[in-house]
């Protein structure tokens, strides 16, 4: 219930923590974080596969993933990060009012968001799109049937927007019901309120799976009505700290392209693939460029394996959520992901 | 007698020990470290939100919004702008005021008074509703109310119909409404001639019985008058019938006038709640007219309602009215709270527009704005009450 309130309150925190802050200096997110010895990290609360945490605090998820790897690499720790839960509407204020180092929770990069909210999308970590749940009971088997329909929504989403274009160009006349928190369009939805429920398609597989009394009874329609590439992203202004997180998301890319996993990781340091030694640092020394040490991408690798390895154990087909590699497979095998080389 | 001594001329002293001089310092000072404070902020905000890239200013208003609103009074469109979206959301929030203060009053009221009667079932349970309701939070109450709607209702394929024409179920209520015709024209005017006609009554009413002693019947007339004069106006206008019903779509209900569950609750849930305080507020002011009035009521034979309406309720209203300004304020803000449930008022449809804009500091001033101006309407109107039902010294 205090949530309902928080994201205004959480606004008013922005508008007041940019009244009263003295202004920022690059370079500065890095020295808060090692005198601090923690990364604090902005995360969904409730959202398997990308992040949630489990009855001993114990957080796990594809986006939870990337905070433990950039912990790893600039404290060379992966458990010294602060979980941050946010909902949507919270989120890029946490951010722009210093609450938080790094936002890495199921976010949507677009232009509005990258050019006018003081913050940098770092990159992609999971191509998706956003698509449409209904109950097996209703009979919908695709979108173009959803006329009249009542959707449940989370406000603060990219996700408001679209269903109001889709609805528009297909002439469906949907109605959506617009609730602040994740928990409460859950319910909404479970309950019988609205017929549909929408977001990407990665949280309704998430949302089916983990509320849904029988996740059988749900299904997903096929059509996918945006493009919505979720990415970590971090405070304006400070290029050091947002080069570091962009370069630990690349390398994570790069030691799956190379053949770098946690298992094997020590092995490959004897490597003697030119690339694979500039990964791990054992030739070239690319972390000095970021500011970092040597074995900078080593201990991201070491502590969360590489990015296939991450999607495999969070989100892939033999996790709970039983999502397709699709887009998010590598570049030369049919996917998106593609990391600037590594030198 | 000796002549008063005139007073000597006021000299004015500039020194430190002039307390002119020094209020006026004190005055100068508070006003710089004010507006100084205000500077400072404002600067500092400017500043920092340049460096962090963040865009303000609110040209983003005519910007079309792009999202749409699931239910208005005034129609919305995704492609109309983000200051239409506000008044979408203000108009939403009125929708719940207006209605939720006068169902407050009224439950308020009766409650008020049931608090104070001799019937000990009436007494205790009044005064077990204001102790329940007032004590549990708010919150709570709009989502146990919306919990009960939402899942105790059946989906809309297995809709109640309550009547013909009317469905009930988790999308809400949907009924029949009159479609406007010319001739309603007439229905209105019908109406408006009644309103006139009633209160040429109630004066005539009044005027036999300071002349006579006699009570003429008034509210049966009143409501014939009314309603005869209305019906005799749809009949001049061609009595048109066209009823637009509510039909069963294939997902949906369409056509009709429609409430959502969203909006009964926060309707409900605010009445009710508010209304507890409002009784408090009523037993109070009843209770602080002096017992003398009651026996002079009583010496003068009126019965117990007579009592009530002609004595006690209108020199209670001088207590009551101040404190219950203060409730139908409290119940405007209180609906922000609505954003909860899902309801569209001005608090969620900022949120929104908040989120796709990132124009914060915009947004809440924007809302600070609509709510002060809520209120200062509000008080203004109560205040001028306030005046009319004061003691009348003559």
């Amino acid at each position: 219930m205090k949530l309902s309130k928080l994201s205004t309150l959480a606004a008013a925190t922005a508008a007041a923590a940019t009244l009263f802050t003295a202004p920022a200096h690059a370079g500065k997110t890095i020295d808060a974080i090692k005198a601090r010895g923690q990364v604090v990290c902005g995360v969904n609360p409730s959202l398997p596969g990308f992040s949630a945490a489990d009855s001993q605090g114990n957080w796990t998820g594809l986006d939870v993933d990337v905070c433990k790897a950039v912990a790893a690499t600039l404290l060379g720790d992966a458990s010294k990060v602060k979980w941050t839960p946010l909902n949507a509407s919270q989120r890029f204020a946490a951010l722009q009012s210093g609450e938080i180092d790094v936002l890495s929770r199921n976010t949507t990069w677009t232009l509005t968001r990258d050019a006018s909210l003081g913050l940098n999308f770092t990159g992609t970590t999971y191509y998706d799109g956003q698509g449409f749940m209904v109950t097996k009971k209703s009979k919908i088997t695709s979108a173009k049937q959803l006329k009249g329909a009542t959707v449940c929504v989370q406000s603060g989403t990219t996700t408001e927007k679209n269903l109001a274009d889709y609805s528009k160009a297909m002439k469906l006349n949907m109605k959506p019901v617009v609730f602040e928190t994740q928990e409460a369009t859950n319910k909404a939805y479970f309950t019988g309120r609205c017929q549909v429920y929408t977001t990407d398609a990665s949280g309704l597989a998430s949302v089916r799976n983990k509320e849904a009394t029988n996740p059988d009874d749900h299904l997903i329609l096929p059509e996918l009505i945006s493009k919505e590439p979720l990415g970590p992203s971090v405070r304006r202004g400070d290029d050091e700290w947002f080069a570091i997180v962009k370069w630990v998301v690349f390398a994570l890319l790069e030691a799956e392209e190379y053949g770098i996993t946690q298992a094997n990781v020590d092995q490959m340091k004897s490597s003697t693939d030119p690339v694979v030694q500039r990964i791990l640092g054992t030739s070239e020394d690319t972390g000095k460029l970021l500011g970092l040490d040597k074995e900078w991408a080593y201990r991201a690798i070491k502590a969360v394996g590489n990015y296939g390895e991450m999607f495999e154990r969070n989100v892939g087909p033999k996790s709970a959520l039983k999502l397709p590699r699709g887009a998010n497979n590598l570049w030369n095998k049919g996917g998106l992901m593609y990391a600037p080389p590594v030198r | 007698m000796k002549p008063a001594r005139p007073a000597p001329p006021k000299k004015r002293d500039w020194s430190w020990r002039s307390q002119a001089l020094r209020s006026v310092i004190y005055q100068v000072v508070a006003l710089a470290l004010i507006f100084g404070a205000g500077y400072y902020l404002l600067g500092n905000t400017l500043e920092n939100m340049r460096l962090r890239g963040i865009k303000s200013g609110f040209d983003f208003i005519l910007q079309p919004a792009g999202f749409s609103i699931g239910e208005s009074v005034i129609p919305f469109d995704s492609a109309e702008s983000y200051g239409k979206a506000f008044a979408v959301g203000l108009s939403n929030t009125l929708r719940v005021a207006l209605l939720g203060i006068v169902l407050a009053t009224l439950l308020g009221t009766v409650i008020g008074i049931g608090r104070l009667s001799r019937n000990f079932l009436l007494r205790t349970l009044c005064g077990a509703y204001v102790e329940f309701f007032r004590n549990v939070p708010l919150l709570l109450q709009l989502f146990i109310w919306y919990f009960i709607l939402t899942e105790t209702l059946p989906p809309i394929e297995e809709a109640l119909r309550p009547l013909p024409g009317m469905f009930f179920s988790k999308n809400g209520l949907q009924f029949p409404i009159p479609v406007w015709a010319a001739g309603h024209a007439f229905t209105l005017a019908g109406l408006g001639f009644g309103v006139l006609a009633c209160w040429m009554w109630l004066r005539q009413a009044r005027a036999h019985f300071e002349s006579t002693g006699k009570n003429r019947p008034v509210l049966v007339p009143s409501v014939l008058i009314l309603l005869g004069l209305g019906v005799l106006g749809w009949i001049a206008g061609g009595s048109p019938a066209g009823l637009d019903i509510p039909e069963k779509s294939e997902l949906n209900v369409v056509g009709g006038g429609s409430v959502t569950p969203e909006y009964m609750t926060v309707l409900v849930g605010l009445s009710i709640y508010t209304a507890a305080y409002i009784a408090e507020i009523v037993r109070g002011g009843i209770q602080a007219v002096p017992f003398g009035q009651h026996e002079a009521s009583a010496a003068l034979g009126l019965s117990r309602g007579m009592e009530v309406r002609l004595v006690l309720l209108p020199q209670a209203l001088r207590v009551i009215i101040p404190p219950v300004t203060s409730q139908y304020l409290n119940l405007t803000k209180n609906s922000s709270l609505a954003v909860a449930v899902g309801y569209p008022e001005l608090v969620s449809i900022s949120t929104t527009s908040l989120n796709q804009t990132g124009r914060a500091i915009e947004c809440i001033a924007l809302i600070m704005a609509c709510y002060l101006t809520l209120s200062l309407l509000t008080s203004w109107f109560m205040n001028a009450y306030n005046r009319r039902s004061l003691l009348k010294e003559r």
